[in-house]
């Protein structure tokens, strides 16, 4: 017959193991240790606690404007968690459990926040990119460290994140396509939080998932609970094993909620309404997996206290550190802006430095130039 | 030595490089099989396979954005973009990341990597093949932008592009593939990025181009010279990002007078900054304004008039007797 339907190698499935009770599906649940299940919920919960503490800091000006987190969490500790460290982590800007888990420290990510450049510095030996604003830019680079990947001969993988906004924008598209016509070892996570800044998800696709846009490039895709951190580890683990198999990349949308405005400089209230919100916190990652542990016998509710005191503790002192390196004269030196445009400094920007430099001493009369420039940064900080 | 084309001595350069360091990769659209639209890579896909020679889908931001990827992982890829007029879909990846990631890092990734892309008018191309658009990425931090002029300077710069620890977008002029020959040594050479070079000595005007148009400024020089007995000295740019005031500005205090050459459109164009840079630098050694010879600021015409849009000999030995009469 001329007509007939074309058998596609892809279904798109939803998964989901833990409920908003804290009960797991018996024959889903994932054999993570205790201590790998503890680890899980330390880095979750001292993500959810920075997020909160960073946006008090922002409240009061001690940083600038930041895309809040919480609620992002299981999304993304369920599949970094299914990395080894030798693997490559390309982020976006809502990922802070994982960044945190893979090594950055939370005062160099309240540096990048409070507008140091240093925020961006990746620790030595984190298989990190840096935040990437330009929302689905980040993809192709996931894609071509990928494609890097096999051309070395190395057995690692990337895992890379994206929103649903970043969806609608090409870059994702050629992303998806590269890695798949390539068999490039990517896992692309996709943190459907259901709203870019304002427009709801319903506004960026008629699609029914994000996942099913898989099909159209040949490759996995599974749509998970994306509140359910158990969930995203076994999906991220599946295709972390194709991925390193040979097998090439897969596609992994997490469903959640963004119940935090956009960044701090949103407000919500001119778009959605709040008991759409209080549906989705009832929903939240943390609270059902700490009833997890509890029901598991990982944890007592007097445990989760004493790890909730050592998590804010740690915050503390990070918030100090930050502090001190925030008024430190070398984070603070202008000078600095020249120091990474070239490999080298070429004759005529050493000429442009040259004249900042002029300008900060003349500024500064007799006083030193470094206790100047710190001054004048404070200033337009 | 050997004589070639400049086509022949980009390939030369690429194979070179491939072969001296397995690092390097080609990536980009028809590169493989079928050797470049302009045979830029011929031979490469036979010589060094699949893995190294990458025939990619069509897509400009992923072909860099990839490029990008795997320039932070290690490799030092040169990806083509077959036509200038196509790479605005990829500017995005070169001025948010490639130029970016020393700076955002503090120094920690890096990519080395180069595009290249040819550009330029003058071989009667259709609509979107023939702008000149090298201004863009000057205006850019962090990128390098070279334009060679014939198959040595064509093959050493290259050679420099790919060992350059920074992002470099390579333009090359489409006209001059095969416009004349020229002997190439043996031995690998490179040219140090940043510098100009005097293509001809002389005293009473200085006269500042690079890539096509440098042929043009060449001829002019020759009929001043054989024509009205003025020396001009003629500088080749070579590198438009970073730019070498000191060769632009020694020629100047000499010469007292100066035209500058491009096929790209007048406003914000690469002679702009040249006439500011002498301007800042020697303002008082000038006895006549700075000249711009240039394609106008119009989109380019089709092929039928862009004659009458590219800068031609005529028009510059014209700009260079103004401005020695002023």
């Amino acid at each position: 017959m001329p007509r007939k339907p074309i058998d596609l190698p892809y279904k798109i499935e939803h998964l989901s193991i833990l409920d908003e009770h804290g009960d797991v599906d018996k024959e889903l649940e994932p054999k993570l240790s205790a201590d790998d299940l503890k680890k899980m919920y330390w880095f979750m919960l001292l993500a959810r606690r920075t997020d909160e503490r960073m946006l008090n800091l922002q409240r009061q000006g001690r940083i600038g404007t930041f895309p809040q987190t919480s609620g992002h969490e299981a999304i993304c500790m369920g599949s970094i968690f299914a990395i080894k460290s030798t693997d490559w982590n390309v982020p976006a800007y809502r990922e802070l459990a994982g960044m945190l888990y893979r090594g950055w420290p939370i005062e160099t990510i309240l540096l990048y926040w409070g507008g140091y450049e240093e925020g961006n510095r990746i620790p030595d030996k984190v298989n990190d990119l840096p935040y990437c604003v330009p929302v689905a830019s980040q993809l192709l680079h996931a894609a071509g460290i990928g494609m890097a990947m096999n051309i070395k001969g190395d057995k690692n993988v990337v895992v890379t994140y994206f929103g649903d906004g970043s969806s609608s924008e090409g870059d994702f598209h050629e992303a998806l396509n590269f890695a798949s016509v390539f068999s490039a070892p990517v896992i692309f996570v996709c943190e459907n939080n259901q709203y870019a800044i304002s427009v709801p998800i319903s506004r960026q696709m008629k699609a029914e998932t994000i996942a099913q846009r898989s099909i159209a490039y040949g490759i996995p895709g599974i749509r998970v609970d994306g509140n359910d951190v158990l969930a995203m580890y076994v999906a991220s683990a599946e295709a972390v094993e194709r991925a390193r198999a040979g097998h090439g990349p897969s596609l992994i949308e997490g469903l959640t909620y963004r119940v935090t405005p956009h960044t701090t400089a949103d407000d919500p209230k001119k778009y959605r309404s709040e008991d759409e919100v209080k549906e989705w916190v009832n929903r939240d990652c943390l609270l059902r997996f700490s009833k997890y542990l509890v029901k598991k016998g990982v944890y007592s509710e007097a445990d989760l206290k004493k790890v909730d005191e050592e998590v804010d503790a740690k915050i503390k002192e990070a918030v100090k550190r930050f502090e001190e390196l925030a008024k430190s004269e070398e984070l603070l030196d202008p000078m600095a802006m020249f120091d990474y445009t070239y490999a080298d400094i070429p004759p005529f920007l050493q000429e442009q430095r040259d004249e900042l430099s002029g300008l900060l001493k003349k500024e500064s009369g007799s006083g030193s130039e470094g206790k100047k420039q710190a001054e004048t940064a404070r200033r337009h900080g | 030595m050997a004589e070639m084309n400049m086509a022949k001595a980009i390939n030369k350069a690429l194979y070179e490089a491939m072969e001296r360091d397995e690092r390097v990769v080609v990536l980009g659209e028809d590169v493989g099989k079928d050797e470049g639209v302009f045979r830029i890579t011929e031979g490469l896909h036979a010589k060094f396979g699949d893995k190294r020679v990458i025939d990619t889908p069509l897509a400009e931001s992923a072909i860099v954005g990839t490029s990008i990827g795997m320039a932070l992982y290690g490799l030092r890829p040169v990806c083509e973009i077959q036509f200038s007029g196509f790479d605005y879909y990829n500017y995005h990846q070169l001025e948010s990341h490639a130029a970016r990631f020393r700076n955002r890092t503090r120094g920690r990734l890096t990519v080395p990597m180069v595009m290249r892309a040819p550009y330029g008018g003058g071989i009667r191309a259709l609509e979107h093949h023939s702008e000149s658009r090298e201004a863009i990425y000057a205006h850019t931090p962090g990128l390098k932008v070279v334009i060679p002029s014939g198959p040595r300077n064509a093959r050493a710069l290259l050679h420099a592009a790919i060992q350059d620890p920074d992002a470099v977008v390579y333009y090359e002029p489409k006209a001059l593939y095969r416009a004349f020959k020229e002997d190439v040594p043996d031995q690998i050479e490179t040219l140090p990025i940043g510098q100009a070079q005097i293509v001809k000595k002389g005293s009473n005007i200085t006269l500042i181009s690079y890539g096509a148009s440098l042929r043009n400024t060449l001829e002019a020089a020759e009929i001043l010279e054989e024509e009205h007995d003025i020396k001009a000295e003629v500088i080749d740019l070579l590198s438009i990002a970073p730019l070498d005031t000191e060769t632009i500005i020694d020629s100047v205090k000499k010469t007292g007078r100066a035209v500058v050459v491009h096929e790209g459109p007048r406003t914000c164009g690469i002679g702009a900054e040249v006439v500011a840079r002498i301007n800042e630098h020697v303002l008082l050694y000038l006895e006549a304004p700075v000249k711009r010879v240039t394609g106008f600021d119009v989109v380019i015409p089709y092929f039928s008039k862009e004659k009458a849009y590219l800068p031609d000999a005529d028009r510059i030995v014209t700009a260079a007797l103004e401005t020695l009469e002023f």
